[in-house]
């Protein structure tokens, strides 16, 4: 069959399953969007920046297991995409991002909204395409998306010269996608499995260790099971939030530099260390060489390249999350069935009361005040009014860290956020994503005054859309994250970080249609919560909580996690951390 | 990251089979850089495989360098296969080519001293030779230091090529053994028939 380029690309989006696409028009995707005025079957959903495409790809990704799809113009569109492919890199986010491109006679030349666009994307992306040939352009559609999905997942980007989108050329769909420079492993060694089974069923102190791989592999059910099974303590990255949930007895919640203290003591003192489907960033690890310095390490993982990269691993297995946690399970009952030492059985005991003295000692905790809003409360008094079965999307900073740490997550796949880059602005944008794929659910996005500035153009979006976002301002009017750093580690040189009360978020959120409430006492939190709730429009709740709250545990950067400061610091806190200190 | 318990760094050689598509170069020179590694020699030609290029890089780590960058080349889509041939038998050949200053009174000696390395002359000029050398890295090393007194002009080299030896031969499904092989025309493969 023949078809235009661009009619061909909307064809085969069609074919892959895609319902979504988040994009802006410009010139170079126009024979695109002349295609969409009347095809049936893809809702696009009209953005106010491309970067908010992106990161609403990445929200619907995560949120339905789905490629998350975005469409964008030549140059200054696709640079600005960037940040949300890089954010996708780096949380392994399924996306396939499309970009236009000046016509193929023409590139190289410095075109009108020229840019090197996939010179630009190609260290940003886990692959990118330039479509050299309109034949080529259903095959390439196929292998974006098989890479994008497969293995670790990632953003994939593909570059449309205009005079493709023109020109007729023959669909061709390869209904198999073959590649032969590309074979991940899923199943893990069964050797190494059973290795695996072995140490953990003679460890005497052992943690799971859990990461965003095992929900981009829907492996919480044996996740679940592995940790009842074995009654395995278990500890998740910042990804990995609601791949266990925060409720369960054996949940210690969040590790690393927010972490809670009794996370990061058990994986201090464990003697086995069970990572699934997380890499060891810099801010879990803390320092690599005081981080679990007696633990045998066991580390699944999808991509060998993680594997052995910051840490050096015992037992290496590379597979898909879900496949190997099955086989493990299966492979503990086996050795269940013979004795367990004694010695085992006590150093367990132990071992779990030991926990249970660190839960006891440093739960996480803040001062109450009648008189002004601490933001902890903030997210307790969310998770206790949605009952943790909202999506929930944040911004970067302390906000984020308190909703890390306070949200009782339940369910996987219903937890959005800026892990590996950190992206301010990530929040609103996502949380249009994750609306969009499900109408109807509650989607709340916990932000902060300052990363909510960064995409807040995207309420107009939200409002034309339909897209009834509720989003809570954590208002410390400033940059709290830094005003926190400078107050721990720069001795309270304040610098750079006041965003003094403007813009009036109320106003903002109603001159674009929204609905905008605020509140200053903590006795309003909870009754403006629900009212946001019922509101069936988009929302801005506009809370104003205490500038001087700082986020703890925390782990000054290039420290040991056993380093942590627990409560607000005294000078000599400050000191001991200024010297542990090695870069922001 | 070393970790500290990894060997002294040494020079490895890598030997990597590519789709030969559009920016894989870029690709690969790319993951270089980002990942701050250091290339210290790189070369590139096709196969007998018309799909398939082959890449020789030259880079020097400790095993936990090197285990990462084997696993992040292996880790970009268009890499087919990555081997590090340095701990394997293989034999390994550089080109040269060398303008060196040509004197009246050094002449002579800087033909002997082609003749001994089995370089070739290939260009002369009443002020300068062009040799043309190939061998392994101490022999080419050699060479250039016994040329310098006479004032070496300018020096021009292939980067590495490396060949797994005897039965073990590198990338069989790739190179099916009924194509004939195509004599190469391509000067960096020149080093091979030393
Ligand atoms: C795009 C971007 N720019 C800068 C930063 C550095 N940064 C990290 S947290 C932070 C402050 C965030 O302020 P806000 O969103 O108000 O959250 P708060 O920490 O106050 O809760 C900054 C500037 C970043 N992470 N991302």
């Amino acid at each position: 069959m023949k078809m235009s380029g661009a009619r061909m690309l909307l064809e085969c989006l069609k074919r892959e399953g895609v319902d979504t696409i988040f994009g802006l028009p410009g010139g170079a995707v126009l024979p695109i969007y002349d295609v969409l005025y009347d095809f049936e079957g893809l809702r696009h959903i009209l953005v106010r920046q491309e970067a908010a495409a992106g990161h609403a790809a990445e929200g619907y990704s995560r949120t339905t297991g789905k490629v998350g799809v975005c469409l964008v113009t030549s140059g200054p569109a696709a640079t600005n995409l960037v940040t949300a492919l890089q954010d996708a890199l780096m949380d392994s986010i399924p996306i396939v991002a499309f970009t236009g491109q000046v016509p193929t006679h023409l590139i190289g030349n410095d075109a009108f909204q020229e840019a090197d666009n996939v010179g630009i994307t190609r260290p940003a992306t886990k692959h990118n395409f330039l479509v050299k040939d309109g034949k080529d352009l259903g095959p390439i559609i196929r292998e974006a998306f098989h890479l994008a999905s497969t293995g670790r997942p990632g953003p994939v980007h593909v570059d449309l010269p205009k005079d493709i989108l023109v020109k007729e050329a023959e669909l061709i769909w390869p209904e198999r996608v073959h590649m032969r420079s590309y074979n991940p492993n899923y199943d893990g060694h069964p050797g190494q499995i059973k290795k695996a089974a072995r140490s953990i069923v003679r460890a005497k102190r052992p943690v799971l260790y859990v990461g965003g791989g095992v929900i981009s592999s829907d492996a919480h059910a044996e996740l679940l099971e592995l940790a009842e099974l074995t009654q395995i303590p278990v500890t998740t990255t910042l990804m990995g939030l609601g791949a266990f949930p925060s409720a369960h007895p054996l949940s210690l919640e969040m590790l690393g530099m927010h972490g809670t203290y009794y996370a990061n003591m058990a994986v201090h003192h464990s003697d086995v260390l069970l990572a699934i489907g997380a890499r060891f960033d810099d801010r879990v690890t803390g320092r690599v060489d005081a981080f679990a310095p007696s633990a045998e390490i066991v580390h699944v993982d999808i991509d060998p390249s993680s594997i052995s990269k910051n840490i050096k691993v015992d037992v290496p297995i590379v597979g898909d999350c879900r496949r190997v946690l099955r086989a493990l399970v299966e492979a503990v009952r086996e050795e269940l069935h013979a004795e367990v030492p004694q010695a085992v059985r006590e150093g367990r005991k132990q071992w779990q009361a030991q926990i249970a003295e660190w839960r006891e000692k440093f739960p996480l905790r803040y001062d109450w005040t009648d008189d002004v809003i601490k933001p902890q409360y903030v997210v307790q008094e969310v998770s206790r009014l949605t009952g943790g079965e909202a999506f929930m999307v944040t911004g970067v900073g302390q906000h984020q860290m308190w909703a890390a740490q306070y949200y009782r997550f339940k369910h996987p796949r219903m937890w959005c956020t800026s892990g590996g880059l950190g992206t301010m602005g990530y929040g609103l944008p996502t949380a249009m994503g994750v609306q969009a794929a499900h109408p109807g659910r509650l989607v709340v996005n916990v932000d902060g005054d300052g990363s909510f500035a960064m995409n807040s153009q995207e309420l107009a979006t939200c409002f034309t859309e339909h897209l009834p976002v509720k989003t809570v301002i954590m208002n410390n009017n400033g940059h709290g994250m830094v005003r926190q750093w400078q107050r721990i580690i720069y001795k309270e040189r304040y610098c750079a970080i006041d965003l003094p009360g403007i813009p009036d978020w109320v106003k903002l959120a109603e001159a674009y249609g929204c609905v905008g409430l605020r509140v200053t006492r903590p006795s309003e939190v909870g009754p403006a919560i629900e009212k946001m709730l019922a509101t069936p429009a988009p929302v801005v709740l506009d809370v104003i909580v205490d500038k001087d709250e700082c986020v703890f545990p925390m782990v000054p950067a290039g420290g040991a996690n056993t380093d942590m400061i627990l409560v607000a610091p005294t000078r000599e806190v400050r000191e001991k951390a200024a010297k542990s200190q090695t870069g922001f | 990251m070393s970790n500290g318990n990894g060997v002294e760094p040494r020079k490895h050689t890598i030997a990597i089979l590519v789709e030969n598509k559009f920016g894989v170069l870029s690709r690969v020179a790319g993951l270089f850089s980002a990942r701050g590694y250091n290339i210290e020699s790189l070369s590139v030609g096709e196969t007998l495989d018309p799909t398939v290029s082959r890449m020789t890089i030259v880079v020097r780590g400790d095993e936990f360098v090197i285990e990462q960058v084997m696993k992040q080349l292996h880790k970009l889509i268009d890499v087919v296969k990555v081997s590090d041939l340095t701990d394997d038998s293989h034999v390994q050949r550089e080109l040269v080519l060398i303008r060196v200053n040509a004197e009246p009174q050094h002449r002579n000696e800087i033909l002997r001293t082609a003749d001994i390395f089995r370089a070739k002359v290939i260009d002369v000029t009443p002020s300068s030779f062009v040799l043309e050398a190939t061998g392994d890295e101490g022999k080419l090393e050699a060479l250039i230091e016994l040329l310098r007194p006479m004032g070496i002009q300018e020096i021009v080299r292939t980067g590495k090529v490396a060949i797994a030896r005897g039965p073990k031969t590198r990338a069989r499904k790739t190179e099916p053994a009924q194509k004939r092989p195509r004599v190469p025309d391509d000067p960096r493969v020149v080093g091979f028939a030393d």
